[in-house]
């Protein structure tokens, strides 16, 4: 066993007490239950009941349970771990991504490996402008709460709290997409960390916004910081063109801001085709560096300060870009800057130096690393499994790194490592993550596709998940059904149509019961309410729900009660029908196949009696004798069972029985030893 | 597919339709409301599109979600009061899957024709109510013995049911017996229906939709079988619906995500013929003389399906489309993704 090499953090449950009570705990499928137990309580200290949540940690619902009089009733607390599932305007995120999680997985295979890539960035950046549009949704939602002033601080302060969770998820899912997914070569990958930078690095964009607008920008307090963020940022045509403005001013020194301009526009980049080889764009940076070099050491910048650093930065110089600490405010922007000036040829390799020893000059000596510098260090220094492990730890939900974690396996990245439980590490994080969706009341569709695609174990977790889903209505039964139908959980249709049809028997629905457990195939089901549907019959005298038994159909003999059921109210119709041989046929057959139950046997002779009393004869001789020897069986086993319990009624219907059997085989024997004499 | 907008709303979607339009109306309709379920709080929210001038990327909704309903079905006061709550939308149908505390049963579907308003639910009863009178006019109790999935107007006092035992059941109100005035039903396998609309021209043709996404026409005048049955959808079909002008063009969702569009309109030279019939009077008084090839359109077998012409409008989707409702050239459509759709050029 591995050990966990970070103390798990301490989560504090609002208005659970230990000192007070002992607490007992149960653990759920994605939650955990506390309550308070009687054993070791001191009354008179009663508290006032639980607030809400106190904390991005997961949240304690108080209930309160079953009270004991004076000692103040127990409380049952249900502490969720993945918090973020029940964030409102985090479910655009959960179901945008499934239609992109699902969209992956479909995609075939054998495509050449270049289509391939390309589509995987392109996944990439579907999930990544998901995460924008929520971070902007929620962004949009604190701001305008902040203006109502309807929510608390709290809230507001927890809205703001998650746009700045969800905008680092972006800064290293970014940064992941290009090292690992596209695998930048080196030249395009400085480009690549480029606009990583310029994307992400937005606090001076307000600055930049501020000194463009004022009346005379190079008049204005800030403009050399402005020119110096663009430098920083790699973005020469735009401080080219704040340059030239302030060339235009200062008509005296307009030399020397034409040298600079001249630097700035002859800069060599890396190029994203392949138009120019790495040696031939290393040639021409060495050569354009030493032109810089030759300007600084002449001293043409010397009269102005801010040329004069302008052009140590181009030259890549550290303790330059150092000065300027403020206006890139990250080391991974001091590490890129530091890259396209000194190394813009860096290799992926490579990367892992440069990062360390930029983190090191730009924090010092002073401050702790955060999880998010300890992240995307890991990410430079291409530790895929590092990353993923402090992303669990840093951030409360399993959606960032579940769905990473499958693209990265798409990218045929993780394929040689397995953990020492469960499969892998991808379907492992999966799981877990759609685990969390079914615990919650609406998402839980979500989490069937994420399990279809564990393939190791994730038909056992929707097995398991799927029976624990509460079903009240109908319809969302049959959407369940529907999963569980498509994917031949045969165990799990059959309970859950068993509890449908449970419920049903239940609120009397004889009808829509029976039609439930014929979908389960459920005979045992269907032999209990065919016998409540005949005992009722029994009482009223007329079957209910006629509509439902006529058309049974091939269904009817999912059971032998069922059966019987059909049958014999094809009896009764065709007796209402008057079609009396054919019905007197059905009732002997009842018997003598003995489809009809023992105990059903004196209602069915007792419905023959009527026939037995019509004016023309029905039964024939041998039909007659039938129905005697019926009635005899009956009465044997009768005595058998119960010899001293005799009931009047049973002897006189029995004596009646006896008499018309006797008159109806006379008249029988007369006519057709008419019949056989004519 | 530009034309049509998404919104993702954080609720699964379970009925959405247009605020109907007075006859002689010429703009599109901009007003639609939805219900959510399946979720602790679930919402009737109503939502206007913008007009087309300001049809922006982003512009096009100004959603206000109004406040949640829950219907209840053996309260059946609740659902009166809800239904009058909201009077400017009582054309519009809800259909509830809240659920009740237990023994209540769902109500699971309504239907308005002012001011007559008729539901239906799991507990197999129908009741009749009116919009200016607090108690039911008429209740049938074990009016089925199976669910009832939908109902439908057939004509002022007569309505259509369909259960879940396969069997489309017409009911007359003049009648004061408690039992449907006629039946019919799908041969042997009982394939349990979910959906029914009627045809708004031809009363006599019905569409209904079933588990096994299967599409039937039926003529109610005769036989007591449908006249096709056509092989649709690969799970349930929960709506069915004839374009209400334009009623050659038919929509049908389904819980496998996917929407169609069935149109029978193929054949350029009848559809002028057919829209000046102005097809109700025609139906009205000549059954036998009607244009061959207007019955034809739906009623006939085979040589139809080869003019008949089916789109798929959703290629990808995963999840259910659980509702739809088409208006004008307008199609609204929720999903179980959470996601409002709108269609605003739907013959274009």
């Amino acid at each position: 066993m591995e050990e966990p090499d970070t103390e798990p953090p301490l989560t504090v449950v609002p208005g659970a007490d230990p000192a007070r009570t002992q607490l007992c705990f149960e653990w759920g499928p994605a939650e955990m239950l506390l309550c308070e137990t009687l054993f070791g309580r001191r009354g008179g200290e009663r508290r006032g009941a639980p607030g809400g949540s106190a904390g991005p940690a997961p949240t304690g619902c108080g209930v309160a349970g079953g009270g004991d009089g004076a000692l103040g009733p127990s409380r049952v607390f249900v502490v969720r771990r993945d918090q973020d599932i029940y964030m409102e305007t985090l479910r655009k995120l959960f179901n945008e991504s499934h239609g992109i999680f699902v969209g992956l997985q479909r995609c075939e295979e054998e495509r050449a490996a270049r289509a391939r890539n390309a589509q995987l960035v392109q996944v990439s950046k579907n999930y990544r402008s998901v995460i924008r549009a929520c971070m902007e949704d929620m962004h949009q939602a604190a701001i305008s709460a902040r203006d109502s002033a309807l929510h608390s601080q709290y809230s507001i302060q927890l809205c703001f709290f998650q746009v700045s969770i969800l905008s680092a998820m972006e800064l290293i899912w970014n940064l992941c997409e290009i090292l690992f997914v596209e695998a930048a070569p080196a030249g395009p990958l400085l480009l690549r960390l480029l606009d990583w930078v310029q994307l992400h690095i937005c606090d001076v964009d307000n600055m930049v916004r501020e000194v463009l607008g004022s009346e005379n920008p190079s008049k204005h307090k800030l403009f050399w910081n402005v020119v110096d963020i663009f430098v920083l940022q790699g973005r020469m045509d735009e401080a080219r063109h704040l340059l030239s403005k302030e060339a235009i001013a200062n008509p005296t020194s307009m030399n020397m801001y034409k040298i600079l301009d001249d630097l700035m526009k002859k800069m060599p980049v890396p190029s994203l085709g392949n138009t120019q080889t790495l040696t031939e764009m290393e040639l021409k940076w060495q050569h354009w560096h030493e032109e810089c070099q030759r300007y600084l050491q002449d001293g043409t910048f010397a009269s102005n300060s801010h040329m004069e650093s302008i052009c140590k930065i181009l030259l890549g110089d550290e303790n330059a870009i150092l000065e300027k600490k403020e206006l890139m405010t990250t080391w991974y922007h001091f590490l890129v800057t530091r890259l396209l000036y000194s190394h813009p040829t860096v290799k992926p390799m490579e990367l892992r130096f440069y990062a360390q020893s930029s983190m090191d000059m730009f924090l010092g000596e002073e401050s702790n690393p955060e999880p998010l510098d300890t992240i995307l260090m890991a990410a430079f220094e291409f530790e895929l499994h590092q990353v993923i492990k402090e992303c669990s730890v840093a951030l409360s939900n399993w959606w960032f790194v579940a769905h990473l974690t499958d693209l990265l396996d798409h990218c045929k990245l993780l394929q040689s490592h397995n953990l020492y439980f469960g499969s892998n590490m991808r379907e492992f994080l999966l799981l877990e993550y759609a685990s969390g969706l079914f615990s919650h009341h609406s998402l839980w569709q979500l989490g069937v596709d994420y399990f279809d695609h564990c393939p190791e174990y994730g038909r056992v977790y929707l097995e398991l998940h799927i029976e624990r889903i509460p079903l009240n209505t109908e319809q969302k039964a049959l959407k369940v059904l529907r999963i569980c139908e498509q994917r031949q959980m045969h165990e799990q249709v059959r309970s859950i149509c068993k509890i449908m049809a449970m419920k049903a028997l239940r609120n009397n629905r004889l009808g829509s019961a029976l039609s439930w457990s014929i979908r389960a195939k459920d005979a045992a089901f269907a032999t209990l309410i065919s016998d409540r549907f005949l005992k009722d019959y029994c009482e009223r005298g007329y079957f209910s729900d006629l509509d439902l038994i006529d058309n049974l159909g091939p269904s009817m003999l999912l059971s032998d009660r069922l059966t019987f059921l059909g049958k014999y109210r094809e009896f009764h119709r065709l007796y209402g029908e008057k079609r009396f041989s054919e019905a007197a046929r059905l009732l002997l057959m009842l018997m003598t196949a003995h489809i009809a139950p023992c105990s059903f046997w004196m209602t069915l002779l007792t419905d023959a009696l009527p026939l037995l009393e019509q004016k023309e004869v029905i039964f024939s001789a041998e039909q007659t004798y039938e129905l005697m020897r019926c009635l005899e069986d009956l009465t044997a086993r009768k005595l058998d069972k119960q010899k001293f319990q005799d009931d009047d009624v049973e002897t006189m219907k029995v004596e009646m029985l006896r008499l018309a059997l006797a008159r109806n085989l006379a008249r029988v024997i007369v006519k057709e030893g008419t019949l056989e004499g004519s | 597919m530009e034309e049509v907008c998404a919104r993702f709303v954080s609720q699964k979607i379970s009925k959405a339709r247009w605020r109907p339009l007075p006859a002689a109306a010429l703009q599109p309709p901009d007003l639609f409301a939805t219900g959510s379920w399946d979720n602790e709080d679930n919402r009737i929210s109503i939502w206007s599109v913008g007009d087309v001038g300001s049809a922006g990327l982003n512009g096009e909704y100004q959603g206000e979600p109004q406040l949640l309903c829950d219907i209840r079905h053996n309260g059946d006061v609740m659902d009166m009061q809800t239904l009058s709550a909201s009077h400017r939308w009582e054309n519009a149908h809800y259909h509830a899957d809240q659920y009740t505390a237990c023994g209540g049963a769902a109500c699971t579907g309504v239907i308005c024709n002012n001011p007559e308003i008729v539901t239906v639910g799991e507990d197999g009863r129908i009741n009749l109510y009116r919009a200016d009178q607090k108690d039911a006019v008429r209740t049938i109790d074990n009016a089925d013995s199976s669910t009832l999935h939908a109902v439908t107007f057939l004509r002022t006092t007569e309505i259509l049911t369909v259960n879940s035992i396969g069997q489309l059941k017409i009911w007359d109100f003049r009648q004061q017996r408690n039992e449907p005035a006629q039946i019919f039903s799908l041969t042997g396998d009982r394939v349990p229906l979910h959906c029914v609309d009627r045809h708004p021209n031809q009363q006599h043709i019905v569409a209904t939709g079933g588990q096994d996404g299967m599409l039937s026409i039926w003529d109610i005048r005769q036989g007591t079988m449908p006249v096709s049955l056509l092989n649709a959808h690969e799970a349930e079909m929960w709506e069915v619906h004839f374009h209400p002008s334009n009623p050659d063009h038919l929509f049908t969702c389904s819980e496998d995500g996917s929407l169609w569009h069935w149109d029978t309109s193929t054949d350029v030279s009848e559809k002028p013929s057919f829209l000046h019939q102005g097809g109700r009077s025609t139906a009205y008084f000549s059954h036998s003389t009607i244009n061959q090839s207007v019955v034809s359109a739906w009623l006939s077998n085979d040589p139809t399906k080869d003019r008949m012409e089916i789109t798929n409008l959703i290629p990808n989707q995963t999840l259910s489309v659980n509702t739809l409702d088409v208006l004008g050239p307008c199609l609204v459509y929720g999903t179980d993704a959470e996601a409002i759709y709108v269609n605003r050029q739907l013959f274009a």
